[in-house]
């Protein structure tokens, strides 16, 4: 906790706690994440409680399609994996893996995003919107709040890229290619639940 | 868009009323006075370097403190009119319509504007001092959070004079608050201003929280904090978890009105209860959010003026967690006459109960800490002696409002407002006046003159209780909230008309506390030794006002009330040696901070009047800010140890 105890154990630690400076931000990293999980969870019981709210407009029995959904989970899920391992090469020093490794979650991630783009303007083709019913109220904000998530990821990674090609690895920038990590494996973990409350259960109703 | 057309909708007829014109032409001939009076001193450089641009949080402490007085002005201007309509039956001081928007705007400010940011005042200006550290965690995410709460103060703050203040209440509960039945941009600010505020208020929870836990001195275990510690790691802690369903309640009240979402709306299976238990499931920690703190200060002006070690310290923090995470639990007693059925009713009127246990454990300490102790009658000490018998009745009638049975009788009538005003004026602001004269000083540099703050108190203590008691009586009568006005015969005049008297009285106060604060500034006793109250926690072991560095050295705690501790074995911080300086590295002052919160006021602005341009400048804006933030890397300066000695040598603190 304070500042000598820490240097004892700075050679076991890994680049981005080295810095007691960049340690505390991971901290505060958590912090955020923790409002930010609330936020889910005040969008996941708002979907529990509107669920059954469909007005004139479809179910989601009617409206789900689970094709669409497996190639985002699957897209999104190996992302997750592929950060990790930009995160193992980071701890290796190896700056030029790294940089690929989250070339590659980018890349999954967009694939994700436009699967997902694809699949709410087919909803809006045959008048499945917002304004239609509670319900897609609620499905829409969960589910695009998460999107949006992911698409903010996104752009944070590229600016991560070009930190990383001028700067390569150091205390301040291992901390920041972190923090993006944990905030990918994030969305990663709230998308699971997604996909089993949302999708899953909507689908057998 | 026509010319009359747009005139209409920034001007319509609810901004023409002649108070509100007179208003205006203030508001101008002001801010055209302070343009002059910065250009003809040529302070505008000073303003951008020292003020708007600084990452410090004492005077990030100072600017929130500033606002926070200015919305209590604000605030109270609104219940002055509240009262002076309900003086007498069938008065016609305002329309009704201006009636509802004083209220919404009264209660809004009062709790999101001035409570909130006073606090913030107070864990800026003291945290870091009490934990002997040099600054919080994130400094210039902590001037994000001030100028994102001022951008929203200042948007929610417009409405008044541009296209109409919100009126569906301090809650904003659908569907008083749906577009259907509320056209206008009034509602429209509400949302965004809240949105935009709350998003700093949530910063500011992360940022205090982290400092606490990770920026201590070496030393200062979790049992060896100061209360007022303990208290504002927990308010963080209460933040983090309350404000994001506020957040989602809002975005989704802002969509429904701005996008035609149906979450809240009577068509299309919209479900406004959903809003009221996301508001709430805010709302109660809330309540706990703005005592918190304040506890924390009383336990810190007791010790201090009772010349005692708080009694029963460890209680003392159980029972502050208790109240923690019993106040997540209790969120429905907002809403029993709502129909969730006995079950759920009984479950949280018994929650709610049960905290009235470790609150009242608080109360027993404090009054055991000043038995025995050489109790001195200072200003800070008044109110936490006003406070203690104000806030255990404002809390027996809170366990009254519990009883289910008995909150239908009760429920939304002047009795619930009684009782919320008597431990917010009793519980929190007694605690924040009590925290401004206790910690002036060390703001400030100058104590405040004790005996125009005992007129203040005196007039804000029987003003309050002129005001409120019978506005009990009031709610037994069956006067309900929110009424505009009430036929005579009813035997609710007289009571009224003391009511009216007592915000009088507490009107005066406000006056003298102002005149005081001038005073003081101008002719009050300069604190010369940084220790004016013979302290017991590491701020008073400093120079006021506090150096930009705060610890030339940071110091090593070895006990609870460390600087009382070192006093007791003669020690101080004041005899440094000149090889204890080293380089000290502190945060840069940074523009971004400012502008973001002007672009996110631009984007709440556009986004009131649907002015899409608008809205997409603004949001570009936060993009350049977030992009220049991410890539910069040139956030902290060093302070040479030479400079360190001689700003040190020059406050007589340095051997040799």
């Amino acid at each position: 906790m304070s500042m000598p105890a820490a240097d004892e154990h700075v050679q076991h630690l890994p680049i981005e706690f080295a810095n007691e400076k960049e340690s505390i931000k991971i901290t505060g990293f958590w912090m955020f994440l923790v409002t930010d999980i609330l936020i889910f969870a005040s969008l996941f019981s708002t979907y529990a409680v509107m669920h059954n709210a469909v007005a004139m407009g479809p179910s989601s029995q009617q409206l789900f399609q689970m094709g669409p959904v497996m190639l985002e989970t699957l897209l999104l899920l190996t992302s997750s994996f592929t950060i990790g391992l930009g995160i193992y090469a980071m701890r290796k020093g190896q700056a030029r893996a790294l940089i690929y490794w989250i070339l590659l979650t980018i890349l999954l991630g967009a694939g994700f995003v436009f699967t997902e783009i694809h699949d709410f303007v087919s909803f809006a083709a045959i008048h499945a919107t917002w304004h239609t019913s509670a319900f897609l109220s609620a499905f829409d904000i969960l589910v695009g709040t998460h999107g949006a998530h992911v698409t903010f990821g996104i752009f944070w990674a590229v600016t991560l890229l070009f930190q990383l090609k001028k700067r390569g690895i150091t205390a301040q920038t291992a901390r920041k290619v972190f923090t993006f990590s944990l905030y990918w494996h994030f969305l990663d973990i709230v998308w699971i639940f997604i996909y089993t409350f949302v999708y899953l259960n909507g689908r057998i109703g | 868009m026509s010319f009359s057309h747009l005139a209409h909708t920034l001007f319509p007829p609810s901004v023409r009323l002649p108070d509100i014109l007179l208003i205006d032409v203030g508001l101008v001939l002001a801010g055209l006075g302070i343009l002059g009076l910065l250009t003809k001193t040529r302070r505008w450089g000073w303003l951008w370097r020292e003020w708007l641009t600084t990452v410090d949080h004492k005077k990030i402490a100072v600017m929130y403190m500033i606002a926070a007085l200015v919305m209590l002005l604000r605030g109270g201007i609104d219940a002055e009119m509240l009262r002076a309509q309900l003086a007498a039956p069938g008065a016609h001081f305002m329309p009704a319509s201006q009636y509802d928007e004083v209220f919404t705007t009264h209660g809004t400010i009062m709790i999101f504007f001035m409570a909130m940011p006073f606090i913030f005042a107070l864990f800026n200006a003291v945290v870091p001092l009490m934990i002997g550290a040099r600054d919080v965690a994130f400094p210039r995410l902590n001037a994000m959070s001030y100028w994102l709460f001022a951008a929203g103060a200042i948007l929610f703050n417009l409405s008044f004079i541009i296209g109409g203040s919100p009126n569906a209440g301090w809650t904003g509960y659908p569907p008083y608050s749906e577009l259907l039945f509320n056209p206008g941009p009034g509602e429209n600010y509400y949302f965004l201003s809240l949105l935009i505020a709350g998003m700093g208020t949530t910063m500011t929870g992360i940022n205090f929280l982290v400092t606490i836990v990770r920026m201590r001195a070496p030393g200062m275990t979790l049992m060896r904090m100061p209360l007022f510690i303990w208290s504002a790691m927990v308010t963080s802690a209460l933040v983090l978890f309350a404000f994001p369903p506020l957040t989602v309640a809002l975005a989704m009240s802002l969509f429904d009105r701005v996008f035609g979402s149906s979450f809240f709306t009577l068509a299309h299976g919209g479900m406004p209860m959903m809003y009221v238990n996301l508001f709430w499931l805010f709302g109660h920690p809330e309540v706990y959010i703005l005592v918190i703190p304040l506890f924390g200060v009383f336990s810190e002006v007791v010790a201090t003026f009772s010349k005692k070690q708080l009694f029963g310290y460890p209680i003392m923090v159980v029972s502050i967690l208790a109240i923690m995470f019993l106040s997540y639990g209790t969120w429905v007693h907002h809403f029993f006459t709502m129909g969730a059925g006995p079950g759920v009713n009984v479950f949280f009127g018994l929650s709610t109960m049960l905290i009235a246990i470790p609150t009242g454990v608080k109360i027993f300490n404090w009054i055991f800490t000043m038995w025995g102790g050489r109790v001195q009658y200072t200003v800070a000490m008044l109110y936490q002696l006003a406070f203690i018998p104000t806030f255990v009745i404002g809390g027996a009638t809170g366990v009254l409002l519990a009883v289910v049975p008995a909150d239908y009788q009760f429920h939304n009538s002047y009795f619930l407002i009684a009782h919320f005003h008597n431990v917010i004026i009793g519980g929190t602001l007694f605690g924040l006046l009590s925290a401004l004269y206790y910690w002036w000083p060390k703001m400030f540099g100058m104590k405040l003159n004790e005996q125009q703050g005992k007129w203040a108190f005196w007039l804000f203590f029987i003003g309050f209780w002129v005001t409120f008691t019978p506005q009990y009586l009031l709610g037994l009568k069956g006067m309900t909230r929110r009424i505009y006005t009430y036929p005579s015969g009813l035997g609710w005049h007289n009571l009224n008309v003391i009511s009216t008297v007592g915000a009088l009285i507490m009107g005066a106060g406000f006056v003298v506390l102002v005149f005081n604060l001038v005073w003081s500034y101008v002719y009050g006793e300069r604190d010369l030794t940084g220790d004016p109250w013979d302290g017991r926690t590491l701020e008073w072991s400093l120079p006021s006002p506090v150096p930009e560095y705060n610890f030339a050295r940071i110091p090593v705690v070895h006990s609870r009330d460390a600087w009382w501790d070192m006093k007791q074995k003669g020690q101080s911080l004041a005899a440094l040696r000149p090889e204890d300086v080293h380089d000290i590295e502190m945060p840069k002052n940074s523009p971004i901070p400012f502008l973001l919160g002007v672009a996110f006021f631009v984007v709440g602005f556009g986004m009131t009047f649907k002015w899409w341009p608008i809205v997409i400048v603004g949001g570009l804006g936060i993009v350049l800010c977030l992009l220049f933030t991410g890539f910069d890397y040139d956030d902290h300066h060093h302070l040479q140890a030479d400079t360190v000695r001689q700003s040190e040598a020059s406050l007589g603190r340095l051997q040799g």
